[in-house]
């Protein structure tokens, strides 16, 4: 076996008083595709955000690839990582969010280009090569020097999608990323999603497109109140859930 | 269902003939204003005691300059200062660590708590609480030490007095800039790697320099007549030079005309020059600054 992509291992979480993730295990492997439902409020997003230490954790252990996200384990202690640190790791994992987040200031290709220029100090010329390819890769070839105010829903999600993709993550995180989306405009990014998922990308994605999930997903975490219930192939979650809280949920959305 | 009269070659894509919306009440406004301007220039070049040949002798004159070129580079560097001083201290006060942030939250409670003539005042009168400044190492031997009269000249202890305090008032209108940036900004910025430095001074900044400029506008402006306060401690600049000169020659109004027509075109440059500004930090967003619908003198997008 392989050292898995991600593994978590009863991670905890609390904001204030409300614990919000109650001891969360989970394995993603490399190439994986695992996609996360589960009712709002269950602690989907805070997860996700655990992986590249925007939340940091509470307890637990939380491996990307065989390191510990924000901390060093060293003389059986942890020692909590410099800011430094942290970014360094966060380079390797690539975060999609619901809203897009695209740096208004910036064209589409200046939005790909920022991170392998500021953090990666590429050279001008070819961070503007490769943001050119992979704008071309998410479909959106004339829209280059377009504004993100100049861009619709789908085409600010794809150039966030090609932007994540600029620093070559080897993890991608996606937090439902076609929620804001209206629904003509759904399809466009979840094809590019499928094209990453066909090209071996390692990716975790928080959705609410049953449909996606059992094309497209390698297994399927359904989470509730803070824990994962059930956990499996998407099709067989899907069609025949044992949990019942998994029932009552997927009747309301399926 | 009938068409109307109207709807009848709707489909020829010819460009809509629509009456547009009258506004009477425009021009019964522009008709008092004509008459109200007519008066004022009517007795501003009719009434003597305006005396414009004593406004021409001195708009130009050698004193007026000379406090002019004051006013203008107490003004710029007192600017500069507390730009890059309220950049600094907005930082420090959202900084996570606490001392920082207390820092600086005391400096702006000290040069915004007290008035800036007292602290004008302080510096020019350093010298008698520390007749000597020295640079060394703390209780211990001193490299070098100066005079701090010779260090502090009346020049430099107005650019402390305006500059420090300035800083102060730019450090609220940077925070407050900084913190209308989207929180999802810095998160994206993060997400991608980038240290918490680099996202203030690629992302979070330029985004919120369009929320900074409009009252920095407004700081510069202001900052352009304030420095009249440092006759206080016995510096001049433009409003001192002509109160010089009229309370020889009493003709008061004619020289206040002279301050005033300075002012009014140092500040015409800073509102063509905050246009500028604005526009450069408003790219790929569509507001950009508001323009007089009367006088356009800004060239359309
Ligand atoms: N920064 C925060 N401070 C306090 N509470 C928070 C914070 N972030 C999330 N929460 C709380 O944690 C719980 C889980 O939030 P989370 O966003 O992870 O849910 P979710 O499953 O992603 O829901 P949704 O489907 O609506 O996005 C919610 O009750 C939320 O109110
Ligand atoms: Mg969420």
């Amino acid at each position: 076996m392989s050292t898995p992509m991600v593994e978590a291992i009863g991670i905890h979480k609390r904001f204030g008083s409300t614990e919000v993730l109650r001891g969360v295990d989970f394995v993603v492997q490399p190439g994986e595709v695992a996609c996360v439902v589960g009712p709002s409020g269950s602690g989907k997003s805070t997860m996700l955000r655990c992986i590249n230490h925007l939340e940091r954790i509470d307890s637990g252990r939380l491996r990307v690839d065989g390191h510990l996200i924000g901390y060093r384990e060293a003389g059986g202690k942890l020692h909590e990582m410099r800011e430094s640190e942290i970014a360094k790791q966060r380079r390797d994992i690539g975060m999609v969010f619901q809203r897009f987040n695209l740096f208004p200031h910036k064209t589409a290709l200046e939005n790909v280009m920022e991170a392998p220029l500021v953090v990666r100090r590429s050279a001008r010329a070819a961070a503007r090569k490769q943001a050119e390819e992979l704008l071309d890769r998410v479909g959106l070839a004339d829209r280059m020097t377009n504004y993100p105010a100049q861009l619709s829903g789908g085409q600010q999600q794809r150039v966030a999608i090609a932007r994540a993709l600029a620093m070559s993550p080897r993890l991608m995180l996606f937090d439902e990323p076609t929620s804001a989306l209206d629904p003509e405009l759904v399809g466009e990014v979840l094809d590019v999603m499928r094209g990453l998922a066909r090209d071996g990308m390692t990716m975790i994605v928080v959705t609410h497109e049953m449909g996606f999930a059992r094309e497209v997903g390698d297994s399927l975490v359904f989470m509730d109140e803070g824990r994962i219930v059930e956990a499996g192939a998407p099709r067989e979650v899907l069609s025949n859930p044992r949990e019942e809280r998994t029932k009552a949920f997927l009747s309301k959305v399926l | 269902m009938t068409a109307s009269s109207t709807d009848r070659d709707v489909r020829s894509s010819e460009p809509l003939d629509a009456v547009p919306v009258r506004h009477p009440g425009r021009w019964v406004a522009v008709a008092v204003l004509a008459v109200l301007a007519a008066m004022f220039v009517h007795t501003v070049l009719t009434n003597d005691n305006f005396r414009w040949n004593v406004v021409g002798t001195y708009l130009f004159s050698a004193p007026v300059l000379n406090g002019l070129s004051n006013t203008l580079l107490l003004t710029v560097i007192s600017m500069v200062i507390g730009i890059v001083g309220g950049i600094l201290l907005a930082v420090m006060r959202l900084s996570p660590n606490p001392i920082l942030s207390s820092v600086a939250a005391l400096y702006i409670w000290v040069f915004r708590g007290t008035p800036l003539i007292a602290q004008l005042l302080f510096w020019n009168f350093l010298s008698a609480l520390y007749p000597r400044l020295a640079l060394g190492i703390p209780f211990g031997p001193e490299f070098i030490s100066f005079d701090t009269n010779l260090l502090i000249n009346q020049f430099a202890a107005c650019l402390l007095g305006l500059g420090l305090n300035e800083a102060a008032y730019m450090a609220e209108i940077v925070r407050g800039g900084i913190q209308s940036v989207d929180h999802g900004q810095t998160e994206a910025a993060g997400a991608l790697g980038m240290s918490r430095a680099q996202t203030l001074r690629r992302i979070v900044l330029p985004q919120a320099m369009r929320v900074i400029i409009p009252p920095t506008g407004n700081e510069t402006i202001s900052m352009l007549k304030t420095t009249s306060l440092v006759v206080v401690i016995g510096y001049f600049e433009l409003l001192t030079s002509v109160q010089r000169i009229y309370s020889v020659n009493f003709q008061t109004i004619p020289l206040l005309i002279v301050a005033a027509a300075w002012y009014l075109a140092l500040t015409s440059v800073l509102s063509v020059g905050q246009g500028f500004v604005e526009r450069r930090f408003g790219r790929g967003v569509q507001s950009g600054p508001p323009g007089p619908t009367l006088l356009r003198w800004r060239p359309a997008t």
